[in-house]
C-alpha cells in the first residue's frame, strides 16, 4: 500500500468502506447522476422494498435521452406536450420519483437542462477525486476532470440509491500515452478514434484507462471530455485524466463546486491526485500525435476506423476468419464496397451533438467550417443539438446559431437526440449520417441507419460538400 | 432472486462477436418503466433475417446462448439482460463479456460463462445436435461427453447459487458506511 500508486488506485483507496478477503471492496459513491431511461425500475425496486434514497444530496437527476429536441415551451411559456406516449410516461415517472424520494432535479424546461454528461461538469457536480456513477456507459466522460466515473446498470442504480455504495473489484490499469501536437484540423475526437482503432473495441475490457503525455496535458477540458467519454468504446469502463490547473480553472465558480476555504482545501487534495513515479500499469499503449489524421469510421464497431484519406478496407485481406466475416457483414450493412475512397462516400444526414461532441468548443469548431458556406443540396437533414441549455445560450451569444441556421442547419433544444434513436431524431433505413456521436453500431441511429463517426469539424465539412471530406482541404 | 445452481438445455449458436446491447434490445424499447415483457423485442434486427437462430424451431425455448467475444458491449442498458431473461435465456457462454453487461447479468441471476474461443467454437458446432449443461457447483460446462472448466468470482458464484439480495447484504454494512461518511465529512 505504501509503494508508488496510480491515480486510479489513489481514488480507489480513498473510497473503500469495507474490504472482503477476496479483494472485493464496498466502494463509496460520491456523486450519482440519474436520467429517465435507466432509473424507473430502480425507484420501483426501492418502493417495493420500502427503502429510501440514502443520500439525495449526492444525487442529481436530469432528463435527456427521450426528450424531443424541438421547442419545449410555447410563446406564452406553456409547456408543450411530448407526443410519444411512452416517452411522456418515462419523463412523468422520473418527475414523480424525484418528488417522492426528494432527489434534486433539473427539469426539461430549465435552462440548465442538458445531456447528463454535459450537465455534471458544467454545474461543478463532477469533481476531481470523486467517484461518480450514472446508469449510462458514457459516464466515463467525467474522468476528464479526474473523477473515477463509470456507467452502471439499473440494479446498480438501485443499489447506489439505497446504499450510496457499490461492490467492486479493482480494475487493471491501461496507460494510453500520447506525445506531441495534433496537426491542423485534427481534434480530440480524431485522437480517441485512433486510440480505439489501435486497442480495439474490447481492448480495454477489465481496465481503467489513464490518459497521459503532453498531448493530453495541452488539451482543453472539453477535448478531454470527448476523449474520456469514448473510453467505453474501447471496452474500458472508466478513463482518467490527472487533474491540473486547467481542471481547477474550469471548475472554479461553477454552481455546485466548492467555495472559499473549502475550495482551497479541495484544490490542495486534488493536486495530490497524480500517478506516482514508478507506479506500474498492467498495459501501456503509445501513440504519436503527429501521426493522427482526421478519422472516420467505415463499419459498425467504433474500432472500424480509418483516416479520411484512406479507403474502405478489403475484408478478404483480413487473415482471421471471424474478423473477416465481421468486416463483410459490416460493409454489407454500411452499403460500402472494399477499396472505395472514404472521401467518395456521400451522406444524407449530419448530426452535430451528443455527450461526446456538443460543448461550446465543438460548436465553435463546426461553425468555423460552416461560416459563409451552405449545406449541400444532397443533405436531407443537418442537426446541431447543443449539449445543454447553457451551451445553447453561450453559442447564441456568440452568434453561432445564426451561422448554422444561415447555412441550412436546424438549431435544436438540448438532449441526446440522434445519437441513439430514442426520441424523434432518427436516421431512416439505409440512409447515411456523418455523426459526432460515439457509436456506429448497426441500428444505433435508427433501424438500418448507417453511421460514420467523425469530429465536429469533419461533420461540418461533410455537411457543406455532401460527402465525407477531409476538413483540412476546406479550411486553411 | 431465484437461486441458480445449473442451467441445462439447448443453446442458440449465435457465434457472432461484438454483440452490442443495442443489438440485443434497440433503444426504441427502452421507454418502459417495467423489467418485464422485453423478450419479444430481443435481437429484433437479427430476427428480420429468415435464417436466424432465434426463430429456428430446433432451438425453441433454449436457455443458453453461445456468442463471440465482447458480448454485451456498448450501452449500459440493463434492458438487454431483462430482454434475454424474458426470452428464457438463463446463461450466456462467450470468450469475453463487457464489464457492465456481466455485472448487470449477475444482478439478475443470468449466468455469464467465459470459455476460450476454441472451446466456444466446439460448443457452437455441437449445439445443433446436443444439449449443454452448465454446473455452477463444479464450474464446468458439459456437452457431448466433454467437460470445459470455467472460472467464476467466488462472491458472485455464492450470490447466484444462494439467490442473495445484494442490497440487503450491503445494508449489513450500514455502520461502516456511516463511519466512512463521518470520517470524510459528507
Amino acid at each position: 500500500m505504501n509503494g508508488p500508486r496510480s491515480l486510479y488506485r489513489k481514488i480507489w483507496d480513498d473510497h473503500v468502506v469495507a474490504r472482503a478477503p477476496d479483494g472485493t471492496c464496498l466502494l463509496y459513491v460520491d456523486r450519482h447522476l440519474v436520467h429517465e431511461v435507466t432509473s424507473p425500475q430502480a425507484f420501483e425496486g426501492l418502493r417495493l422494498a420500502g427503502r429510501k434514497v440514502r443520500r439525495p444530496d449526492l444525487t442529481l437527476a436530469v432528463p435527456d435521452h427521450n426528450l424531443p429536441t424541438t421547442r419545449r415551451v410555447d410563446d406564452h411559456g406553456t409547456r408543450l406536450p411530448i407526443i410519444d406516449p411512452a416517452s411522456a410516461t418515462q419523463l412523468a415517472a422520473l418527475e414523480a420519483n424525484v418528488a417522492e424520494f426528494g432527489v434534486p432535479y433539473i427539469a426539461d424546461t430549465a435552462e440548465a437542462q442538458g445531456i447528463v454528461h454535459v450537465v455534471g461538469p458544467e454545474q461543478g457536480f463532477t469533481l476531481p477525486g470523486t467517484t461518480l456513477v450514472c446508469g449510462d456507459s458514457h459516464t466515463a466522460a467525467h474522468g476528464a476532470l479526474g473523477a473515477l466515473a463509470f456507467g452502471i446498470g439499473t440494479s446498480e442504480v438501485e443499489h447506489v440509491l439505497a446504499t450510496q455504495t457499490l461492490h467492486l473489484k479493482p480494475s487493471k490499469t491501461l496507460e494510453v500515452r500520447v506525445e506531441g501536437s495534433l496537426g491542423f484540423g485534427v481534434s480530440a475526437k480524431d485522437l480517441i478514434l485512433a486510440i480505439i482503432g489501435r486497442i480495439g473495441a474490447a481492448g480495454g475490457t477489465g481496465h481503467v484507462i489513464e490518459y497521459r503525455g503532453s498531448t493530453f496535458a495541452d488539451m482543453s477540458i472539453e477535448g478531454r471530455l470527448t476523449v474520456a467519454n469514448m473510453s467505453i468504446e474501447a471496452g474500458a469502463r472508466s478513463g482518467l485524466f490527472a487533474p491540473d490547473n486547467k481542471t481547477f480553472a474550469y471548475l472554479k465558480g461553477r454552481p455546485m463546486a466548492p467555495k472559499g476555504a473549502d475550495w482551497d482545501r479541495q484544490v490542495a487534495y486534488w493536486r495530490t491526485l497524480l500517478t506516482d513515479d514508478g507506479a506500474l500499469f498492467d498495459k501501456s499503449v503509445r501513440l504519436d500525435a503527429q501521426d493522427i489524421a482526421p478519422n472516420v469510421t467505415w463499419g459498425t464497431s467504433p474500432d472500424d476506423v480509418v483516416s479520411i484519406v484512406d479507403r474502405v478496407p478489403d475484408p478478404e485481406a483480413i487473415a482471421d476468419p471471424a474478423r473477416r466475416e465481421a468486416a463483410r457483414t459490416a460493409l454489407d450493412y454500411m452499403g460500402l464496397a472494399a477499396g472505395m475512397a472514404m472521401q467518395d462516400v456521400s451522406v444524407e444526414h449530419i448530426f452535430i451533438g451528443s455527450c461526446t461532441n456538443s460543448r461550446i468548443e465543438d460548436l465553435r469548431a463546426a461553425a468555423s467550417v460552416v461560416r459563409g458556406r451552405k449545406v449541400d443540396a444532397g443533405i436531407k437533414q443537418a442537426l446541431v443539438v447543443p449539449g445543454s441549455g447553457l451551451v445553447k445560450r453561450q453559442a447564441e451569444e456568440e452568434g453561432l446559431d445564426q451561422v448554422f441556421i444561415e447555412a441550412g442547419f436546424e438549431w435544436r433544444e438540448p438532449g441526446c437526440s440522434m445519437c441513439l434513436a430514442m426520441n424523434p431524431d432518427k436516421v431512416p433505413p439505409r440512409e447515411r449520417c456523418a455523426s459526432t456521436s460515439n457509436r456506429n453500431f448497426a441500428g444505433r441511429q435508427g433501424p438500418g441507419a448507417r453511421t460514420h463517426l467523425v469530429s465536429p469539424a469533419m461533420a461540418a465539412a461533410a455537411a457543406v460538400t455532401g460527402r465525407l471530406t477531409d476538413v483540412r482541404e476546406l479550411v486553411q | 432472486m431465484i437461486p441458480v445452481r445449473q442451467v441445462e438445455g439447448r443453446a442458440f449458436p449465435l457465434g457472432r462477436k461484438n454483440v452490442d446491447t443495442d443489438m440485443i434490445i434497440a433503444a426504441e424499447h427502452l421507454k418502459t418503466v417495467s423489467r418485464h415483457g422485453l423478450g419479444r423485442f430481443a435481437f429484433q434486427a437479427l430476427r428480420a433475417d429468415p435464417g436466424n437462430v432465434f426463430d429456428d424451431p430446433a432451438y425453441a425455448g433454449a436457455p443458453i446462448l453461445i456468442a463471440g467475444d465482447n458480448f454485451g458491449c456498448g450501452s449500459s442498458r440493463e434492458h438487454a439482460v431483462w430482454a434475454l431473461a424474458d426470452m428464457g435465456i438463463k446463461a450466456v457462454i462467450a470468450p469475453g463479456f463487457s464489464d457492465i453487461f456481466s455485472s448487470n447479468a449477475f444482478k439478475n441471476g443470468l449466468v455469464t460463462v467465459v470459455l476460450g474461443q476454441a472451446e466456444v467454437d466446439r460448443l457452437l458446432a455441437w449445439a445443433a445436435k446436443h444439449e449443454i449443461r452448465i454446473d455452477l457447483e463444479i464450474m464446468t460446462v458439459l456437452c457431448h461427453g466433454e467437460a470445459f472448466a470455467f472460472d467464476l468470482d467466488p462472491f458472485r458464484r455464492e450470490c447466484l447459487m444462494e439467490g442473495r439480495d445484494e442490497i440487503a447484504l450491503t445494508l449489513l454494512h450500514v455502520d461502516a458506511i456511516e463511519a466512512y461518511e463521518r470520517r470524510i465529512g459528507v
